[in-house]
């Protein structure tokens, strides 16, 4: 097993240089310099302009500035922010947490009405119920999901008036975040119930439009690997055995069914976190992908620079950790290769 | 000499094996869905190239005395305007069959664009090997490590906004996807007999990847461009939406629905037709792709 995350830890690190290269080279293909940047709109005299670039190391050679980059990376400075002044690395941790609840709650929501509705529709292979499930699949697979989050508005929001159309929570709601996830600190708080509500209704459109794509996904592949297991001989003699329908079907073949299941969950990361910056933009959500969106808006080329980065190093930190995990029950991977 | 005589449509003529193409279409009329995407995308394709006929109104007329006119079927709808108008007075039906324009060039462009890179690149690395292998298999696990909006949405604001722009930055993201794609057939074929008959006749490298391997690896690459018109789409207009793809007026859908979020909750139409053109669109791609996948896969076909 150790040598199998020294493996994958390997693999890693060119993947790793490769992307910050590539958040370094980004940022100076942007027409004008970076000093001329900072500067903004009002410029800058050439003699500060020369004195500047020496200061910030920019007269070196690019080599160079890529390795003191490197170094400035690996010990967490990523540079500050130019609107904000703050560094990006602190902005970032400080809306973080906004992602991930948003991401975590549309996965969740994805596996848990995506797997059974692909079970179903594998047991049901044929009858109008399959056909359903399938159609509904493929139609969420296809969804532009800044239009479906748009009607999600319209119904839910305008027609019915059930749920608010932006942020995490109710103005009215003014508590300490210890955890930086709402529904969390919410019950910490002093009214956990009308807050944990309120902030309830603020996530289920943001996590409905974010989780359709992936709950599309999850049901066409768990329906694919169950069809695949229930043709299986073992599958079969456990019928045989005159075990019930439910027990073959929920306990021995779903448990072989759910591997090639969880590989779809693991490489849905990137999809969500694609969705997340058009969710977060159209429910005004104050995560990762709005703040992103916006420092692009502002041109604050070192908070995009460092949003890339730490973004893609999260997809590759989890991409790893379910590797990982795959390893540990999948014995085959462990050893091969 | 009796049998050459007889006409084809008797039990000789019956007896050859179909063309490939006939064989194709066999397997691919039987799948409905399949059917209806094609012929969807087939009158897209019409009503894009005949939008001058086909649209009541030019697509940027201004009628200032129907701002915001809902759908005909609505009270207060005009019959001129079947779709209804937007905040500014344009038919928004007649937007929309000029849109099509954009999203199926849009589709073309990025599809032939990343196909044709990723095929070479996909070829290179299978019939190379070695080094050459490792370095574009790392430079697409690079561009992978990214998710893909967000680095289509940074390449636009790197090069600016606009619509060839945003075609290129699309286009780049789906590239590790044909890639791939590529090498994998490549290293299936690689080793047959036929590629080392050709070697030993004495083809140079050139020929033997792109005359006798390339057309071996057609079949996935066709389902894979198929599905890759509605990632394109998909993702054209996501940038359009967020004011990084084509600008206004132009009347791309994602850019349509970007111009009406404002007006979400006050006409409802403004938003909803555009978005159901995108996923009509989208849904047809991935159901010829689907269907495509089916037909041209000899694993699935005796099943």
């Amino acid at each position: 097993m150790l040598s199998f995350i020294v493996r994958r830890l390997a693999i890693l690190v060119p993947t790793f240089l490769g992307v910050t290269f590539v958040a370094f080279i980004l940022i100076r293909l942007v027409p004008g310099d970076p000093i001329e940047m900072m500067a903004g709109e009002r410029g800058v005299d050439p003699a500060r302009h020369a004195m500047l670039m020496t200061q910030y190391g920019l007269d070196r050679p690019l080599v160079v500035q890529y390795g003191i980059f490197l170094g400035h990376v690996l010990s967490g400075n990523l540079g500050q922010s130019v609107v904000t002044k703050q560094p990006v690395l602190t902005e970032f941790l400080s809306l973080f947490p906004a992602t991930v609840e948003l991401s975590l709650a549309a996965m969740l929501l994805a596996i848990l009405v995506g797997l059974p509705a692909g079970i179903l529709a594998a047991v049901k292979r044929g009858t109008p119920l399959d056909h359903l499930v399938m159609g509904a699949s493929l139609t969420g697979y296809s969804m532009p999901i800044f239009w479906w989050a748009l009607l999600l508005i319209i119904v839910f929001s305008g027609m019915l008036g059930w749920t608010p159309v932006s942020g995490r929570i109710d103005l009215l709601y003014y508590f300490d975040q210890p955890t930086g996830f709402m529904l969390i600190d919410s019950l910490l708080s002093d009214e956990p119930v009308d807050a944990f509500l309120s902030a309830l209704s603020h996530l289920a459109l943001p996590a409905i439009a974010l989780a359709t794509i992936p709950m599309a996904i999850i049901a066409r592949q768990t329906r694919s690997a169950m069809l695949e297991v229930l043709s299986e001989d073992y599958v079969r003699t456990a019928r045989a055995k005159g075990l019930s329908p439910l027990r073959v079907v929920g306990l021995h073949a779903l448990r072989n069914a759910l591997i090639p299941v969880i590989t779809v969950i693991g490489l849905q990361l990137g999809t969500l976190f694609s969705g997340a910056i058009l969710t977060e933009t159209i429910f005004a959500w104050p995560g990762i992908g709005k703040w992103l969106i916006e420092a692009i808006g502002r041109r604050d080329y070192p908070a995009v620079q460092g949003g890339l980065l730490l973004i893609a190093v999260t997809v590759m930190l989890v991409n790893l950790a379910i590797d990982l995990l795959y390893g540990l029950v999948n014995p085959r991977i462990r050893h091969g290769g | 000499m009796a049998a050459a005589e007889l006409p084809d449509d008797t039990l000789a003529g019956k007896g050859r094996p179909p063309g490939p193409l006939a064989e194709f279409w066999h397997y691919f009329s039987a799948n409905g869905g399949a059917v209806a995407g094609l012929v969807l995308i087939a009158l897209l394709f019409l009503g894009s190239i005949l939008a001058g006929f086909v649209a009541p109104h030019d697509p940027a007329e201004q009628f200032r005395d129907h701002i915001l006119s809902p759908p005909v079927w609505q009270a207060g709808g005009s019959g001129s305007f079947l779709l209804g108008t937007d905040a500014v007075g344009r038919d928004i039906l007649s937007r929309l069959v000029f849109g099509a324009r954009y999203s199926l060039l849009i589709g073309s462009i990025v599809v032939s664009l990343s196909l044709c890179l990723g095929v070479v690149l996909g070829l290179l690395a299978g019939y190379a090997g070695g080094i050459v292998e490792t370095i574009i298999l790392r430079l697409m696990d690079i561009l992978m490590s990214i998710p893909a909006l967000l680095l289509a949405i940074v390449v636009v604001a790197i090069l600016g906004p606009g619509l060839i722009n945003a075609m290129i930055a699309v286009a780049l993201v789906s590239l590790p996807g044909y890639t791939r794609l590529t090498r994998a057939a490549v290293l299936a074929e690689i080793r047959r007999d036929y590629v080392v008959a050709s070697q030993v006749v004495g083809a140079g490298h050139l020929r033997l990847m792109f005359m006798v391997i390339l057309p071996n690896c057609a079949a996935p690459l066709i389902v894979q461009a198929s599905l890759g018109f509605s990632d394109a789409i998909l993702n054209t207009a996501a940038l359009g939406f967020l004011g990084l793809g084509a600008q206004p007026p132009a009347s791309e859908w994602g850019t349509m629905l970007a111009d009406s979020r404002e007006f979400v909750l006050r006409a409802w139409w403004v938003v909803t037709f555009p978005g159901l053109a995108i996923l009509l669109t989208v849904l047809a791609f991935n159901l010829l792709g689907d269907g495509l996948r089916d037909a041209l896969d000899p694993k699935l076909k005796r099943s």
